[in-house]
């Protein structure tokens, strides 16, 4: 495998192409959302522009062309996450509605009082708060896998995993990336660990999906969950992987228009799925121009991503450790970090911070991360946040660390 | 990062780090809390109103600079006033952090004139305003069991 040159790719993206507050961008918020390549663009233009038709409803051509397009989306999503049968996978608006849809439509019908719902303490609050709330609502029990370590040693503690994993234990959720503390779990281990008492498994790949190679049969998940966004691709598009028998023996989630098989006035046949979880007329340009995106990251190569971002990641954790009254949030030694690092300045509130980066033209995200309740245990009221993608270069670290020094002799007043 | 000293003025960075009346007041008889979602940024305002006037008050919590001090040079205003002068004295602020125009007066409320050019911030520069305000709303409570 050769390695990507990395700075021609960077061209490939015309919005880090600008000046903020007079300074050339330097865009380290990909975890939020990533930047898209051109050729993503692109195909979203040529989809609308020449293709535009509903789907699977008419019999003209541009119909028939705009339903083999979103098909094709469905098989090239498929071969993306490693799933044999592109029924597989149903798209939505992303990783917070494919949790909600598992949520609503596998949780009402599964879950009673006696069961338990297992999900961890890093979670964002998209695969915190759907646990939460159908737990409530079915009377069954939540409980969570804690988060242990110091700082920079951060990961799930495993034995107490172990002692959860009860046979009431009916379903496991848990993120494969966090977005506050920079771990990447073992998802094949922790499922393997769930399949043991038999629960079944989802998993949360909005933060790897789009960094590394992510298969859902290596990873031997029920479902997971995934947003384009985040991996070079347009919002409004992701999708849920979720093992066939399981999801054709799951209830609508929503009901309407291209979910059904038969409707009379007082009853309805619905479709299987993936169909029968897709009401409605669905996102088909999103989805099209969501195949550039995958073709574009396979091209450059998963695996060269994960180690680039994770090369960038380690050289800021490294440079930011220099600042004095730092915090750095990270894995324990030997767990990989996803590519972005969190920190807190003793002297400096994250908004602050985030504030005065973005003068420098650096942009970066400060607060809980959407994820209170682990920010509280760590005792932590906010974290600053760089999150790294293919784009992003040293010098752009350089700039980062120039800036947060300024920050603390400011805010320190020294 | 000239914008940024004119928001960060010595003023701010003065009562962030030195914050005036900071810590739970047990004598409180009214009490509330803000917060603001987006950020995370908290604040509790504890008010003990003797007849119609603030005798005390005290404010906790956790956020930026700016909601920090905004808190703290709240509270050194608010001491001694009625529900309708601190209304009043809330009109004056929120109209200098949202339009920039400062009182001709040299004041400790002109510092946060520089919010009005980061309209994100506006929301921390009311936090502990909005939170006192709500306080003298609210019901009296039992200052015993606070
Ligand atoms: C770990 C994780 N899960 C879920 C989400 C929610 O993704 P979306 O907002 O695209 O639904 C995010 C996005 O921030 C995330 O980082």
């Amino acid at each position: 495998m050769s390695t990507p040159d990395w700075a021609a790719l960077r061209a490939d993206f015309p919005t880090l192409h600008q000046d903020v507050n007079g300074k050339a961008l330097v865009y380290l918020d990909s975890a939020a959302t990533a930047q898209k390549p051109r050729v993503v663009l692109d195909a979203l233009q040529d989809f609308y522009l020449n293709h535009n038709a509903n789907v699977h409803r008419g019999l003209h051509a541009l119909s028939m062309r705009a339903t083999d397009s979103y098909e094709a989306a469905r098989l090239r999503t498929a071969k993306f996450v490693g799933a044999a049968d592109p029924a597989e996978i149903v798209f939505t608006r992303g990783t917070t509605e494919s949790i909600n849809l598992v949520a609503s439509s596998w949780g009402a019908a599964n879950l009673k009082k006696g069961d338990v719902v297992l999900i961890t303490e890093m979670e964002h609050h998209s695969n915190l708060v759907p646990w939460q709330q159908i737990a409530l609502r079915t009377g069954a029990t939540l409980r969570y896998v804690p988060v242990v370590g110091s700082d920079a040693e951060l990961g799930l503690d495993l034995d107490a995993l172990d002692r959860l994993l009860t046979p009431e234990v009916k379903l496991f959720a848990f993120g494969h990336g966090s977005n506050t503390l920079g771990i990447v779990n073992d998802a094949a281990d922790l499922c393997a660990r769930a399949r043991k008492v038999g629960a079944i498994t989802v998993v949360d790949a909005a933060q790897t999906i789009g960094h590394q190679p992510v298969d859902v049969r290596a990873i031997g998940c029920d479902f997971l969950a995934f947003s384009g966004h985040k991996m070079a691709g347009p919002t409004g598009i992701g999708g849920l992987y979720g093992r066939k028998a399981l999801l054709d023996a799951m209830p609508p989630y929503q009901l309407g228009g291209g979910m059904i098989s038969v409707v009379d006035f007082f009853e309805t046949k619905f479709k299987p799925s993936p169909e029968r979880f897709e009401a409605g007329t669905p996102n088909v340009a999103d989805a099209v121009a969501l195949v550039a995106a995958m073709d574009y990251l396979d091209a450059v190569g998963r695996e060269a991503i994960a180690a680039h971002d994770r090369e960038l990641a380690a050289y800021a954790a490294t440079a930011l450790a220099e600042l004095p009254g730092i915090r750095i949030l990270g894995p324990r030694p030997g767990q990989p970090r996803a590519g972005l690092v969190s920190f807190a300045l003793k002297d400096a509130h994250a908004h602050d911070v985030v504030t005065f980066a973005d003068q420098d033209g650096i942009a970066l995200r400060g607060g809980h991360h959407c994820n209170q309740p682990l920010m509280k245990k760590l005792g932590l009221p906010s974290s600053t946040r760089a999150s790294f993608y293919l784009y992003n270069t040293r010098e752009e670290v350089d700039r980062l660390i120039v800036s947060l020094r300024r920050i603390v002799k400011f805010f320190s007043g020294v | 990062m000239s914008d940024l000293t004119d928001l960060y003025q010595q003023v701010i960075l003065d009562h962030n780090r030195r914050p005036r009346n900071r810590g739970k007041l047990p004598t409180a008889n009214r009490v509330a809390h803000g917060d603001n979602p987006t950020c995370g940024d908290q604040c509790s305002v504890y008010i003990r109103l003797e007849g119609d006037r603030i005798a005390e008050i005290g404010f906790d919590g956790s956020g930026c600079a700016i909601s920090q001090a905004s808190a703290s040079l709240m509270t050194t205003q608010l001491k001694g006033k009625t529900a309708a002068e601190a209304q009043a004295l809330f009109d004056n602020f929120h109209h200098i952090v949202t339009t920039g125009e400062a009182p001709e007066e040299i004041s400790d409320v002109a510092a946060f004139a520089g919010v009005h050019s980061f309209p994100a911030r506006i929301k921390c520069a009311t936090l502990g305003w909005h939170a006192a305000l709500n306080a003298l709303k609210s019901e009296p409570t039992d200052a015993s069991t606070e």
